[in-house]
């Protein structure tokens, strides 16, 4: 077993390696946690794309919610529609903040793929998106009693993401409510 | 219906995968040669099915079948149909199934073409390929099955392939790169196997050789192909970017490089055995890191594919498994393979163990720029990529000590040599390739730098002391006693001058301008007239935008290219389609930026003198690679192996 040091450093580096790999592994390079979060949502006050009356943090505020970010140009918001039609029809609030749209096109497509809010703000040049950290369409975000941010979904909201990630949190959240 | 079965086949494929690795290594253990035998049985088997779930993966994409998720993903009804049959590959299930795909056609080549290989090695040398796929199978099975199906989204039109990817370099480039990637399955396995019957027979190396060979010309046909494809798509004039997914395919390549050299050693003298079964593991091992950089998201990069924790930890399980056994082995068992003969300082083992050490030190080097993001950040010192400068300064640094040995290595002598002789053979060769950068930026009138000096100096003295070897050659043995490996050599090393004088020229003189133009413009660039002419409205199959049309006029020649920029419908995502005029010489490389008024364009112009130099010595090197490959050696030795079993 003459030289056998030598010959085990090769298997040592690639220890050290795997131990790096393995800690790259918990890091996410693509997260980009937003640091809203944990915050009230922003001050706005937005006009409705279909009735007439306002949308602002007070109108949400007393209810476990959902804002989702849809425009009429995004073709991956067509994909959770059918989806959001169905928390809607379950009995979830749904706020739509129409980002960076034309409220023709935002009607029409409302007409053609279903209207599960209820009430839409019309955010045109896309200001409170900005406050809110949005960074593309669709996007959902949870919003507690208190009107406070509690999660970000960024792209289309299916039924997984939803039992991964939204519903253990709303459970939690009517927890505090009941206990409150 | 058909994703289902291609599901089931993909499980048959498993099963046939695991029999490889439990009947024959139990025959090996009872000594039960029929048990051995019917390793062959199931390799075929493996195919089959494996087979049988990549056509089945095609034609859902073909049928257009959004229901599995894959296909939504990656596809769109307006996708032409050649492209369809690439998106199969496109995301990072089809990938997957490619690479055991290309895996289990390895293993079928290995199975049907190394019947006189002693039967002991080659039952052990399929069941470790046999190991690699289970692990493979089992991967795509549990974390990423590529005809999961989806009833959610119905009304989709799919969501299209990456429209980085809808370009016909994609058509080859993956495959070829797969190709390679896996190719080195082969040689880990045979170095396994020789560390696993604890010997190595003087043949090992003759078979090794054309295996490795095989996956080296495939992996540097992928990776000319995608530096091509990236010059051409990227839009950004650049053809090499140390992107971690490229230094990915380089690092596999610098080994495979060095282990094709380190093979000549093992074959001709049976020396640096313990380093040459080191190599070849590591070149497989780096395919296998590099997949676990590009799959499991550690590392961000322009190609990686979606992230999952889940898919990297056990990639991550199955690398500790794969690389860290087969490395504990060779530490305990590669001891049993040195041979004590020492050959002189001065001699070709010398120079290939250099060789072999500079190879080796570039790619520690990749390796060290590639990860480093991840040593910080897993240190905790904070999120920082490591640039292009870095990866240059030290690349080229590590080439030049590599070139000047590249001409003297193949004029030395096994065993013993006189470096007297050989410095008075290449005397005038030193001299002239001196000179000859000189006089010829004086012909031309460019000024000189010394980086572009050292570049065209090395690769004349490569050329000129290749072709002494050559000429020598022909002079003491005649051209019928040039062999292919040996012509080989001389087109691969010829092909490296050429890639560095290609590389020099077009970085050191290359012309980039950023300019305004409107239709009706002109622009001087280079001695040449370049005149944009109009633009018009593009309509494709699954895009629109705007084409452009250029006239160039160098001296005589009259050149007409159109750029365009197109919005692809389904992701709305812009592309610029670059358009490049080619002569051998140079390239007039045109990228539309972005419009600036009703009719004005930002418009991105390079000059690359000799750019296509760099892909020509990559074929160079690649048909060298096939030369030797094809080289008569290792067919005579198959037939008197065949005759001493008869």
């Amino acid at each position: 077993m003459r030289h056998i040091y030598w010959r085990l450093i090769p298997a040592l580096f690639f220890g050290v390696f795997v131990i790096f790999l393995w800690r790259g592994l918990s890091l996410n390079p693509h997260a980009l946690p937003s640091t809203k979060i944990g915050q009230q949502l922003p001050d706005f006050q937005l006009s409705t794309l279909d009735k007439p009356s306002v949308l602002s943090p007070k109108t949400i505020r007393g209810h476990i919610a959902l804002l989702n970010v849809w425009a009429s140009w995004c073709p991956a918001c067509t994909e959770e529609q059918v989806f959001l039609m169905q928390l809607a029809h379950d009995g979830l609030l749904i706020y739509g903040l129409n980002y960076k749209d034309q409220p023709i096109a935002a009607r029409q497509w409302l007409q053609e793929w279903g209207n599960p809010y209820r009430l839409i703000g019309q955010d045109r040049e896309g200001r409170v998106g900005i406050d809110l950290g949005v960074y593309g369409a669709p996007e959902t975000f949870l919003i507690d009693q208190q009107g406070i941010i509690r999660y970000r979904h960024a792209g289309v909201l299916n039924a997984m993401v939803w039992q991964n990630e939204f519903v253990p949190r709303i459970k939690q959240l009517e927890g505090h409510q009941q206990r409150a | 219906m058909i994703a289902e079965l291609g599901l089931f086949a993909l499980c048959w494929s498993l099963v046939f995968a695991m029999l490889l690795v439990i009947v024959p290594t139990l025959g090996l253990w009872y000594q039960k040669p029929t048990w051995c035998k019917a390793s062959g049985v199931y390799v075929l088997g493996q195919f089959v099915f494996v087979a049988i779930a990549y056509l089945c993966l095609t034609l859902c994409f073909l049928r257009n079948d959004f229901t599995v998720v894959y296909v939504l993903t990656n596809s769109s009804i307006s996708l032409p149909w050649f492209y369809k049959l690439c998106a199969v590959w496109g995301g990072h299930e089809g990938s997957m199934l490619l690479w055991v795909a290309v895996l289990s056609l390895w293993m079928v080549a290995v199975c049907g073409l190394s019947r006189g290989l002693d039967d002991a090695f080659r039952v052990r040398v399929l069941v470790v390929l046999g190991g690699l796929s289970v692990g493979f199978l089992l991967f795509l099975l549990a974390t990423s099955n590529p005809f999961a199906r989806q009833f959610e989204v119905l009304d989709s039109v799919g969501r299209d392939l990456n429209p980085l990817l809808q370009d016909p370099g994609f058509l080859f480039h993956p495959p070829m790169l797969y190709m390679g990637y896996v190719g080195f399955s082969v040689a880990f396995a045979f170095a396994i196997a020789a560390l696993w019957m604890g010997r190595v027979e003087s043949s090992w190396a003759k078979w090794t050789r054309p295996w490795t060979l095989a996956a080296w010309c495939c992996l540097t046909a992928g990776i000319t192909l995608g530096s091509w494809w990236a010059y051409r798509e990227l839009g950004w004039g650049g053809w090499w970017f140390w992107d971690p997914v490229e230094n990915a395919s380089f690092m596999p390549w610098l080994v495979g490089t060095a282990l094709i050299h380190s093979l000549i050693v093992s074959e001709q003298r049976q020396q640096f055995v313990a380093w040459t079964l080191l190599l070849a593991i590591c070149a497989f091992s780096l395919s296998l890191v590099g997949t676990f950089l590009v799959r499991s998201g550690v590392l961000t990069s322009v190609h990686a594919f979606a992230v999952d924790p889940l898919r990297g930890l056990y990639i991550l399980i199955f690398l500790l498994i794969v690389i860290g056994g087969s490395l504990v082995l060779f530490a305990l068992r590669a001891h049993t393979l040195q041979r004590q003969d020492k050959p002189d300082v001065v001699s070709r083992e010398s120079a290939l163990l250099l060789n072999n050490v500079f190879l080796a030190v570039t790619m520690l080097t990749v390796l060290l720029g590639t990860i480093y993001p991840l040593l910080i950040d897993g240190l905790g010192l904070g999120k920082l990529s490591v640039g292009a400068p870095y990866f240059n300064t030290l690349f080229i640094i590590l080439m030049l000590p590599m070139l000047l040995l590249m001409g003297i290595g193949v004029h030395l002598r096994w065993q013993r040599d006189v470096l007297r002789t050989v410095v008075v053979r290449l005397g005038w060769a030193v001299i002239l390739s001196a000179l000859l950068p000189f006089v010829s930026l004086m012909c031309f009138d460019r000024a000189m730098t010394v980086p572009i000096y050292a570049g065209l100096a090395l690769a004349c003295w490569v050329i000129l002391s290749t072709g002494i070897a050559l000429y020598r050659r022909v002079q003491r043995r005649g051209l019928t006693g040039l062999t292919f490996a040996y012509l080989g050599m001389v087109i691969a090393h010829l092909g490296v001058a050429v890639s560095v004088l290609g590389i020099t020229i077009s970085s050191g003189y290359g012309i980039q301008d950023d300019v305004k133009m409107a239709p009706g413009d002109h622009i001087q660039i280079a001695g040449m007239h370049i005149m944009f002419v109009n633009e018009e409205n593009l309509t494709g199959p699954n895009y629109h935008g705007s084409r452009t049309r250029f006239d160039i006029q160098d001296g005589q020649r009259q050149a007409t290219i159109y750029p365009e920029k197109r919005v692809y419908d389904v992701g709305k995502m812009p592309m610029t389609e670059s358009a490049i005029d080619v002569t051998p010489f140079r390239d007039v490389y045109i990228a539309l930026g972005e419009p600036l008024d009703e009719t004005a364009w930002s418009i991105r112009l390079y000059y690359k003198p000799f750019v296509r130099w760099i892909w020509g010595g990559g074929f160079l090197i690649l048909t060298g690679g096939f030369l030797a490959l094809i080289d008569r050696r290792y067919y005579l030795t198959r037939k008197t192996h065949d005759m001493v079993i008869e």
